[in-house]
């Protein structure tokens, strides 16, 4: 145990001797963490629209009124030739307003217009269809009139009244980054001894298999929440990341959690022979876990078997507490059965990584 | 465990190693007295390597026992590694650490107190006479002196025995000389020096050689007796005599 502090020291010696390290570790992550948090924004303006009013009344105008009003579309034509546009790729979305629109609305009876999407971007056209709608649905609120005593929706959106999606995306996206430094530099770090041969001479030597891993996991440890608090810094800077909960929560849980994610890179470390094989497999797993993080599609979505795999997949319990501390201000209690999960699955890759490095074989 | 001081420092009865249907290591026995230059020769996979990691708890023997400083090595690898020292083929030093804090590192993972650790080191430096180099990165000195600072820490902890996977391959001349002088201060303060080489004039050096031959240890005596033993010349011809290939 004496000898964990001459290791942390030769590990933090050896990170920052090379000069690319520093802002790879530090200034990187932060730049990807504005850019990705910027990009990463669900909501679609300036749709192209075509439209096709074969009425041309008084009714089927306010509609395409209301549609050009509508920031989310911008009109690129109209008459007919709007299968022609989509097909093209000049038109999003389409919408048909029929003949006897008006007439039909004006008797009080059901009026239908039809909307048609090009749906090789998925999540653009579910927009696309749900923008439509929901000026379609105020229209038809308003040309009706409150008085007809229509059933309608009243909408909150509680721990994110804006539907910001910033602030819902950039707790995920700081996961993802300390995720990534965290197994990185712990699955390189082992196995890059074993390229060089120094791994030779540390097997050689008394040291316990305990105090050398401790040893190398400390300062990556250590880096990963430096890392969590100037990406928290940033976020709070930047976008306004709010602090609904406890930030004591959230850096315990983060302590624990990355004694998973570094004990995942050692268990790769231990596996693999060269720093090559380690890169894949560490890439191979980090793709599925975020992914599957729940972070850019709801993990509710998913089919039961991939939801049933995220229930292993540590990336979206960080996510979710994330999330939960930050924006809806949980306390403890309420993430208890995180923390369980997460000083499991610690305890679990841990001692396997020990138990599969060998000092003797 | 403690043993006495007449008896062997190092004690390979059967010793045996198979990897699949290849044995590399195919029951040798033999001992190395205490403050001995043992000689380890043989060809290009012979078996060298793999006897030695064998004898330093590197390597699991597939079935005989090693004992070294009368500790069986198969039942308490790490307790052997307190007493022996060991220098790979492979180059052991960290490249990027300088040389100060290379045996800052070593000393401390071998429990050396910090006190004596930087004494010892400073020590080390002005008897390589490496001042000049104390506070560079190892990368950046020649080979020849990089192989003697990597001796020397693998002799920082004072150990019973020093394991040499060739040392000297690669380094000119003129630092091969330095390096015997080493191993020969070594051997002189009581340390059992066990060495394997491929420069037949080094053989010359050792108090015993040994030479492997497909696994088994084809011949092992003092260079004077097997050179007679041959009627050969020098070592050279013995190594031949016993490695070429039978017509």
């Amino acid at each position: 145990m004496r000898a964990i502090p001459y290791i942390v020291q030769k590990e933090f010696l050896q990170i920052f001797r090379h000069r690319i390290m520093l802002p790879l570790i530090f200034v990187m992550p932060v730049l990807q963490l504005l850019v990705l948090s910027f990009a990463a924004d669900y909501e679609v303006d300036n749709l192209r629209l075509h439209i096709n009013d074969l009425d041309r009344s008084q009714a089927s105008r306010q509609l395409v009124g209301h549609f050009q009003a509508s920031p989310h579309f911008t009109l690129t034509g109209n008459g007919a030739g709007g299968a022609g546009q989509i097909h093209r790729g000049e038109a999003d979305l389409l919408l048909e307003i029929p003949l006897g629109f008006n007439r039909s609305l004006a008797k009080g009876n059901r009026a239908e217009v039809q909307v048609a999407a090009d749906a090789i971007n998925g999540v653009q056209a579910g927009l696309a269809q749900a923008y439509a709608n929901a000026i379609v649905q105020s229209f038809s609120r308003q040309f009706s009139g409150p008085t007809r005593g229509l059933l309608s929706i009243e909408t909150a959106n509680w721990y994110n009244p804006g539907q910001d999606y910033q602030t819902f995306m950039v707790p995920g996206i700081l996961v993802i980054l300390v995720t990534l430094v965290g197994m990185f530099l712990s699955g390189m770090n082992i196995v890059k001894e074993k390229e060089i041969g120094t791994i030779e001479q540390i097997n050689v030597s008394p040291i316990g298999k305990g105090a050398f891993i401790v040893g190398k996991l400390l300062p990556f440890w250590l880096i990963g929440m430096a890392e969590l608090s100037i990406g928290l810094i940033a976020g709070r800077l930047v976008f306004g990341l709010p602090l609904a909960g406890s930030l004591a929560i959230i850096f315990v849980f983060a302590g624990l959690y990355l004694f998973v994610v570094l004990g995942f890179g050692l268990l790769i470390s231990t596996f693999t022979e060269t720093q090559q094989q380690a890169m894949f497999l560490a890439w191979f797993f980090l793709i599925i876990f975020i992914l599957m993080s729940g972070l850019f599609t709801p993990i509710e979505s998913m089919p039961p078997w991939a939801q049933a795999l995220t229930k292993g997949n540590p990336v979206a319990y960080f996510v979710d507490v994330m999330r939960l501390v930050l924006l809806k201000g949980s306390g403890w209690q309420d993430v208890q059965p995180h923390f369980g999960v997460m000083a499991v699955y610690a305890g679990a890759v841990n001692t396997l990584a020990v138990l599969n490095y060998q000092k003797t074989n | 465990m403690q043993n006495s001081p007449q008896s062997p420092i190092i004690e390979a009865s059967k010793l045996t190693k198979q990897f699949g249907a290849f044995t590399a290591v195919d029951a040798i026995s033999f001992e190395v007295e205490r403050g001995e230059i043992f000689g380890f020769l043989g060809a290009n996979g012979a078996g060298k390597t793999t006897a030695m990691r064998m004898l330093t708890g590197l390597s699991r023997p597939t079935s005989g026992q090693a004992r070294v400083a009368g500790i069986d090595v198969a039942a308490h690898p790490e307790k052997v590694k307190q007493r022996i020292g060991y220098m790979s083929q492979k180059f052991s030093l960290y490249e990027d650490l300088t040389v100060m804090e290379n045996i800052r590192f070593y000393g401390g993972i071998y429990g050396l107190p910090r006190k004596q650790a930087r004494q010892a080191g400073s020590q080390l430096i002005e008897q390589l006479g490496m001042e000049a180099f104390a506070r560079k990165q190892v990368s950046g000195i020649p080979l020849g002196w990089r192989q003697k600072l990597s001796f020397s820490i693998a002799l920082l902890h004072q150990p019973d025995v020093v394991f040499l996977d060739e040392p000297t391959g690669g380094v000119d001349p003129v630092t091969r000389r330095q390096f015997w002088e080493m191993i020969y201060q070594a051997a002189e303060t009581g340390t059992t020096v066990f060495v394997t080489t491929h420069y037949m004039d080094e053989a010359e050096y050792c108090g015993r050689v040994s030479i492997m031959v497909d696994g088994q240890i084809a011949a092992l005596d003092t260079p004077d007796r097997l050179k007679s033993e041959f009627q050969a010349a020098n070592m050279h011809e013995v190594f031949l005599q016993l490695t070429r290939p039978k017509p």
